[in-house]
């Protein structure tokens, strides 16, 4: 498929569609005069509170976190040459998860601990993937591929980590954790929500910058060197780049499966194939995604709200069977 | 252009040098080519080129400057390299990808000019894939593959160009078609550096061979100096006989079946 200039058209009028859907639609649902009017600020006072503080904030959330793992995932899919690396393969995932595991354990469950430990955890285990994939090494050269083994070992560690931790925790705090690790954009809040887009304008907008990299990266570390760029140096930097963008929506709405692994796929399928306007389109993607994986897990078995993480991945799945479909 | 003296390279945690004091010049205008059995080090050569192997000692310099000096942009703009392997993760549109060769040359913000534009035109006709720069790189056969990376090589716009075996996999024609390509390439101007363990076809295209056998020069010379069935045998170990060309006359290479049940 050749990607033509008005799919970007299609990509943005989507993602507002299924944006302003998300803001209408719910437990009580809004007409669409009513979603643009409580916009603007007038109405009736239920609708503005519904809209600008409830539904608002969630959606823009949902959107933030899905564009966040789209976009890293595509960095990382093309700077470690692997269709199916995805930021939570990198210990991101695991690293968060300890952190908000320890911080349950302690019995610190406010929201902003477990925030604040959650991305610390991720950042410590990307660091560590970053060790162990030196240690790998032993000061010659490497294959970039081996800081997705890394991601892997450290990711392993993390989980019996937390097993073990778990296993000697009160029940009450391994509800919480379990709960945190299937991720919901439930708490979303104007903070937090600003938060999140600060990091991912900085973060996303690093990816675009190093797009050209990422895209000689794909070419594998010979045919880099041969154009000028240190393969281990710029690899590393993207992976930490991509880590640190999945960490803050790890951070800020726990863990959201596949989509950074489905998504950059999803944009490729389009066409899109250089990195600049693959990590674009796949934050577009992500986040007309995940605001629909979450506009489908708060209304389809209302008034129980199913797992976010669980919804993206049950839409992800078909999506890669049809894939590995055309690739036999 | 190219000029390797002196050099050695050794590989951590492998006996011996993989290169063991070799010298040699590709000179611009010039195919110079570096045959030899697997694992003679001709690739290693090539490695240390663009900075993927240390160099033990000796040195590499591309016009006048060792490249252990330039700094990797520079070392890229001044020799463009098409190495042996290239497996790309993901298709990439052709006139995109040879656009990758002008990475060497973008600026602070990584934006085209025009000149780039140009530049990429220019090494999409230049290899004869002008037609191809709307496919998918995952489209292509092996002998436009092959001629869509050395596109990319020439969008560099270097002086010198070093290509690690070019025409392994492809069939009588496609060779043939991209040494063609090569020989007018040096004629151009360039200094083409040819890694190929194809004697013969080397034999036909190339201003000078440098024959390594083990790490080092084993001769050099032009192709009547260098193909001779003496010399050849000892570094093959097999039986050989030199032929003519029945064309241009140029010497090629025969090897011997083994005499059964002596």
């Amino acid at each position: 498929m050749r990607f033509r200039g008005w799919y970007w058209l299609l990509l943005i009028a989507s993602l507002l569609i299924v944006a302003t859907i998300g803001i209408a639609y719910g437990a009580a649902s809004v007409s669409l005069g009513g979603v643009f009017a409580a916009l603007h600020g007038s109405g009736d006072p239920t609708s503005i509170a519904i809209v600008r503080d409830l539904r608002l904030p969630r959606v823009v959330l949902g959107a933030l976190v899905g564009a966040g793992l789209g976009a890293s995932g595509a960095a990382l899919q093309g700077s470690l040459r692997n269709p199916l690396a995805e930021p939570y393969l990198l210990g991101v995932s695991g690293g968060a998860a300890v952190g908000a595991v320890i911080v349950f354990a302690l019995g610190f469950s406010s929201d902003g601990a477990v925030t604040v430990a959650a991305f610390v955890g991720s950042v410590a285990a990307v660091i560590l993937a970053l060790a162990v994939s030196r240690v790998g090494a032993r000061g010659s050269r490497v294959d970039l591929r081996t800081l997705l083994v890394a991601g892997v070992i450290v990711g392993a560690f993390a989980n019996a980590t937390i097993m073990v931790a778990l296993a000697s925790a009160e029940p009450n705090t391994v509800r919480g954790a379990l709960f945190w690790m299937m991720g919901s954009a439930a708490d979303a809040t104007w903070p937090r929500v600003i938060w999140l887009a600060l990091s991912i304008a900085i973060a996303g907008g690093a990816l675009i910058y190093w797009a050209r990299e990422i895209d000689v990266l794909a070419l594998g570390e010979e045919t880099a060197a041969s154009l000028g760029i240190d393969a281990e140096r710029s690899g590393r930097r993207i992976f930490l780049i991509a880590a640190l963008l999945a960490a803050a929506t790890v951070a800020a709405a726990g863990l959201i499966g596949f989509v950074g692994l489905v998504v950059p796929h999803m944009a490729r399928r389009l066409g899109l194939r250089a990195h600049r306007q693959l990590v674009l389109g796949a934050a577009l993607i992500g986040a007309t995604l995940v605001i629909a994986a979450d506009l489908a897990a708060r209304t389809v078995a209302a008034p129980t709200e199913l797992p976010l993480g669980a919804i993206t991945a049950l839409l992800g799945v078909p999506f890669f069977l049809v894939q590995l479909r055309r690739a036999t | 252009m190219i000029s390797v003296a002196d050099l050695v390279v050794s590989y951590p945690r492998a006996p011996g040098n993989a290169v063991d004091g070799v010298s040699f010049d590709a000179a611009a205008g010039k195919l110079t080519a570096l045959a030899g059995p697997n694992g003679s080090g001709k690739s290693s050569i090539v490695r240390a080129m663009i900075r993927r192997a240390d160099i033990t000692s000796g040195s590499v310099t591309v016009a006048g400057t060792d490249v252990r000096l330039l700094p990797p942009g520079e070392l890229a703009r001044r020799v463009a390299v098409v190495p042996q392997r290239e497996d790309a993760a993901f298709p990439i549109q052709v006139r995109e990808y040879v656009a990758l060769g002008r990475y060497p040359h973008l600026g602070l913000w990584r934006a085209a000019s025009k000149v780039d534009e140009d530049a990429v035109t220019d090494a999409l006709e230049q290899a004869g894939v002008s037609k191809l720069g709307d496919r998918d790189t995952d489209a292509l056969s092996g002998g436009e593959w092959q001629r869509v990376r050395i596109a990319r090589a020439l969008a560099q716009k270097a002086p010198a160009l070093v290509l690690d075996e070019p025409t392994t996999f492809l069939d009588v024609a496609h060779e043939m078609a991209i040494f063609e390509l090569l020989s007018s390439l040096a004629r151009s101007g360039l200094a083409v550096l040819l890694v190929s363990h194809q004697l013969n076809l080397v034999a036909r295209f190339a201003d000078t061979i440098v024959l390594l056998t083990e790490g080092k020069v084993a001769t050099s010379g032009a192709p009547a100096e260098v193909m001779r069935a003496d010399r050849l045998e000892a570094i093959y170990g097999w039986p050989v006989v030199i032929t003519r060309d029945p064309a241009i006359g140029a010497p090629a290479l025969v090897p011997l079946r083994r005499p059964r049940n002596l």
